[in-house]
């Protein structure tokens, strides 16, 4: 129709970024993650110089180890950076996950779940070290990576174990198998608007500061000024005067510590239907809307940009919710919404829905386009699941949990509010997602009042339009913790380890 | 039907009172800017026609960007806002609420400018009213008493089904139906339920409003001639000011959207105030004027039933020019967060915004009025948060219901009383309950 100005399509420098926004580390079965403040900032910026950061390239042979390194905004303050360039960093890495009563609110953080309870937050950390390995090399890998240089330049505040999973989250089901995937050659340019049906790739700079986006601009990334000390090893802002990239090949990283209650998840599951084992894990799997071993409750054959065939499907066929529940945890955490509500072909239905008069009440009754497009709206998740494993059985029959179980939910994207904040409150944790009313997230929520209205209950819709309803669940996940991290790309690694040197 | 009105009361802040004014307002709030509904100045709760009402103060915050138009930027004092939508007309409304709240109204206006002990309030307000450009009402008609009624329907519905569920009867949609309607006539005749049937549309509403709804075809039919043979000149003389426009977008200040966070999320619904200033010149005038006139009208006749274009999740919206149309007032009430909001506006109805918006100083630069604009999410987020100003009172007579909620509580009565046609519509029916 007309042609599109400065579209962005750079090609993504993968030996500048780190790995973990490619990969997920997945044959490097051991993690461990460390939270830790700088003890002392030379001795920091020369491990810092030194550390053997995974970068995103591919090698001939997959690597036996990996180190990633983020930042909080107090850790880049601590590095020597000083406020005006932390300030071109985006408001809410700055101000804290936990920094503002109003962002609480809007993530759920509140009642059981609120910070007063949390055992650690991004403000009083400075720098948080990944460390993944192969089967029996992380214990090595560590000593390889924490060795003198390290104890002398920071002070581990939190350390966070993780345990081999096979793919398998602590409540027992598959996890991560609805991944978006990131078109890395820019090969799909994204339409300004108009992308009608749901697809999961998106462009890259939904994850990698500084590309192109959804909305084909460039991701917002911090910059500074050119004449700043050891900024030379910075790219230079594009579209700007004078101004380098700090942000670009980085991505903000969103780490939260929650805590599961496996055993009063099964139980609660359990005693909700009668203590029939079959009955039991149906409803189970219409609380994950998907069984146990990965398979979703809606079935179609859609094909779907870039979706490998278990994560292969749509809602479109199943408006009402009578295969998989509307409010469903993997409905409500990825709707796969399009642009418009569905099928919209030629320009006349086109119109007609942009005006808003396509409403199709027939065929979706009281359920029109209440759910924002999907596409805007995308994680890549790294999670790992730590604490002593459980089987649902075990967790059914034993007295008492063995200790504490969870997921370290962490996930990447480019911008904080937009994704994981709009994520987290309009999907995860509102009780009017998709037109419900007094249900969160049956396995996330924390079960207190949402804007003064109940989150607590979860409802099963069915073809004859009784739904049943289950009032009033406990709460299964608890959020230990939780930080905003910014996770640089290599050459900005450089210029942390070397900035605050030159300046004094 | 009863027709909604408004009221917008603007006055100017008399000087050193605005701190005293904040700290009154604060005080009708039990969280920041979310009214009690019983407080002691204004007790909103009372008025059983209010549906939504709010104070905010008018600080003006971009007014310097006129300065890239070459003009010297001319400051905006200070104002009060007040503005409410109601059932029935806005006088009856003010005559109620002098009559039972004068004191709490005075002591609130005695810190504006030209307010004094011996003021008639009534014809203080009346004579501060400024009349909209453009108004939206979710549903054109639906009244406070009705929302409340409908809620308490659908929730008594909803108990008497999960108890027939619980009993375990058959379920012959037919049969549910029967008993939902007797259930309810039980309800209605021991005084549980109230169902007010609203008042018919007389022909003295009907017959304006038929005139109301061919004015606009007609004068576009009859002016058509002349339109098409201006429409080149026009279209060129706005892509040269598209083309030179600035785009005035610095990122927003984190202390401002730390304040403006402070006072959003209480309710599943938010007021959004904004105020900014229309680009300099006769033909942006003229292009506000009409978009404002032409959304209006569309509000009035096309979009007073749940939908504003696609958008599902507006209560009430209101556009007002002040200060000889050199500036706008935005005020809605919006369900979800903030950033849900500008997520509608932009992955939906960006054309709609660029229309009305684009003649505010500063904008993302448009093409041909409805392209790029607000397309470009990032920089229309800046423009829309520079601009939106902390609501320090807010009211909403329903709180926890969302504007789907409420529709969907009509749908319900509808299917109550109207039984649904067919099994399968009963179904859908039931599974709105």
């Amino acid at each position: 129709m007309t042609q599109t100005p400065n579209i962005p399509a750079d090609p993504v420098e993968f030996d500048d970024m780190q790995g973990l926004i490619r990969f997920g580390h997945g044959r490097l079965v051991e993690a461990e993650f460390i939270l830790c403040t700088l003890k002392n900032r030379k001795a920091a910026q020369a491990w810092l110089m030194d550390a053997p950061v995974t970068r995103a390239t591919t090698l001939d042979s997959p690597p036996d180890t990996a180190l990633q390194i983020a930042f909080t905004a107090a850790g880049l303050t601590a590095f020597g950076l000083t406020d005006d360039i932390t300030a071109s960093f985006s408001y809410p890495f700055l101000a804290g996950m936990a920094g503002e009563d109003s962002r609480s609110r809007r993530l759920g953080d509140t009642a059981e779940n609120a910070p007063d309870h949390w055992s650690w937050t991004d403000t009083e950390a400075h720098v948080l070290i990944m460390l993944y390995a192969r089967a029996g090399g992380l214990d090595a890998w560590k000593d390889a990576v924490l060795g003198n240089a390290f104890s002398a330049a920071f002070v581990p505040i939190h350390s966070f174990p993780t345990r081999p999973n096979d793919g398998a989250e602590p409540f027992g089901f598959r996890d991560g198998i609805s991944e978006p995937k990131i078109d890395w050659q820019n090969a799909h340019p994204p339409a300004k608007h108009g992308r009608e049906d749901f697809s999961n790739l998106i462009s890259p700079g939904e994850v990698v500061l500084g590309h192109r986006n959804e909305y084909n601009a460039r991701s917002a990334s911090p910059t500074l000024a050119a004449d700043t000390p050891a900024s030379d090893v910075l790219a230079a802002a594009p579209d700007t005067d004078g101004l380098r990239d700090l942000g670009r090949n980085g991505s903000y990283l969103v780490f939260r510590q929650l805590a599961q209650d496996v055993r009063g998840f099964w139980r609660w599951v359990d005693s909700a239907t009668g203590g029939d084992p079959v009955r039991r894990e149906a409803l189970a799997a219409r609380m994950v809307g998907r069984e146990r071993d990965g398979t979703p409750l809606v079935h179609n054959t859609r094909d779907v940009d870039g979706s490998p065939r278990s994560n292969d499907f749509t809602y479109e066929d199943d408006v009402n919710g009578v295969c998989c529940p509307l409010g469903a945890h993997i409905r409500r955490a990825n709707p796969r919404t399009g642009d418009h509500p569905h099928h919209v072909e030629g320009r006349i239905a086109w119109l007609l829905s942009t005006l808003g008069f396509r409403r199709r009440r027939d065929k979706l009754p009281g359920r029109h386009d209440l759910v924002a497009s999907t596409r805007f709206h995308r994680l890549v998740r790294r999670g790992r699941v730590y604490g002593p494993d459980m089987t649902p059985e075990e967790a059914l029959t034993k007295d008492s949990a063995p200790g504490e179980q969870g997921l370290l939910f962490i996930c990447l994207c480019a911008d904080l509010v937009r994704q994981f904040e709009f994520v987290q409150n309009a999907w995860i944790a509102s009780p009017k997602f998709n037109g419900l009313d007094g249900e969160a997230d049956p396995l996330l929520g924390g079960r207190a009042p949402f804007s003064g209205v109940p989150s607590d209950g979860f409802s099963i819709q069915k073809a004859d339009g009784m739904a049943d309803h289950h009032p009033h669940l406990p709460r299964f996940v608890t959020v230990k913790g939780g930080g905003y991290f910014f996770l640089p790309g290599l050459r900005a690694l450089r210029f942390i380890a070397r900035h605050g040197n030159k300046e004094v | 039907m009863i027709p909604q009105d408004t009221f917008f009361i603007l006055a100017p802040v008399a000087e050193n009172r605005a701190e005293d004014l904040l700290s009154l307002l604060n005080d009708m709030t039990k969280a920041p800017g979310y009214a009690d509904p019983d407080n002691r100045l204004v007790p909103f709760g009372r008025f059983g026609q209010l549906h939504v009402a709010r104070f905010f103060l008018v600080r003006a915050q971009t007014w310097r960007d006129i300065a890239a138009y070459g003009q010297d930027p001319q400051p905006y004092p200070l104002q009060l806002a007040f503005l409410g939508d109601v059932d029935g007309d806005r006088q009856a409304f003010l005559r109620e609420l002098v009559t039972r709240c004068a004191d709490g109204l005075s002591e609130i206006f005695s810190h504006c400018a030209g307010f004094d002990r011996g003021t008639d309030l009534l014809r203080w307000m009346e004579d501060h009213n400024v009349k909209e450009a453009a108004n939206y009402v979710n549903t054109r008609g639906r009244t406070v008493r009705q929302v409340h009624e409908e809620a308490a329907l659908a929730a008594a519905l909803r108990r008497e089904l999960t108890a027939v569920a619980e009993r375990g009867e058959a379920t012959d949609p037919f049969a549910l139906h029967d008993h939902l309607v007797d259930h309810v006539r039980r309800q209605t005749a021991n005084g549980t339920l109230h169902l007010t049937r609203p008042p018919r549309t007389s022909l003295r509403q009907r017959i304006p409003n038929w005139l109301d709804l061919i004015s606009v075809p007609a004068i576009l039919l009859l002016l058509s001639p002349l339109l098409l043979i201006t429409l080149p000149f026009f279209l060129l003389w706005l892509r040269r000011l598209e083309r030179t426009d600035p785009e005035i977008l610095p990122r927003p200040d984190n202390a401002h959207l730390a304040d403006l966070g402070r006072y959003e999320d209480h309710d599943v619904t938010n007021p959004f105030s904004a105020f900014g200033d229309v680009k300099p010149g006769p033909l942006r005038r003229l292009i506000t004027t009409t978009a404002l006139y032409l959304l209006n009208y569309s509000a009035r006749h096309i979009y007073g039933r749940g939908y504003l274009t696609r958008v599902q999740t507006i209560h009430f919206a209101r556009w007002v020019f002040v200060d000889d149309k050199r500036r706008v007032m935005f005020c809605s009430n919006y369900d979800g967060a903030v950033e849900s909001y500008m997520d509608d506006f932009v992955n939906k109805v960006a054309w709609g915004l660029n229309l009305v918006f684009s003649n505010g100083i500063g904008y993302p630069s448009t093409r041909f009025l409805i392209k790029d604009g607000a397309e470009q999410e990032d920089k229309f987020k800046r423009f829309l948060r520079n601009r939106q100003l902390p609501t320090q009172v807010w009211y909403k007579a329903y709180p926890g219901l969302t504007a789907r909620d409420l529709v969907r509580n009509s749908e319900i009565r509808h299917g109550l009383e109207n039984r649904p046609d067919g099994a399968k519509a009963l179904h859908n029916w039931l599974a709105k309950i």
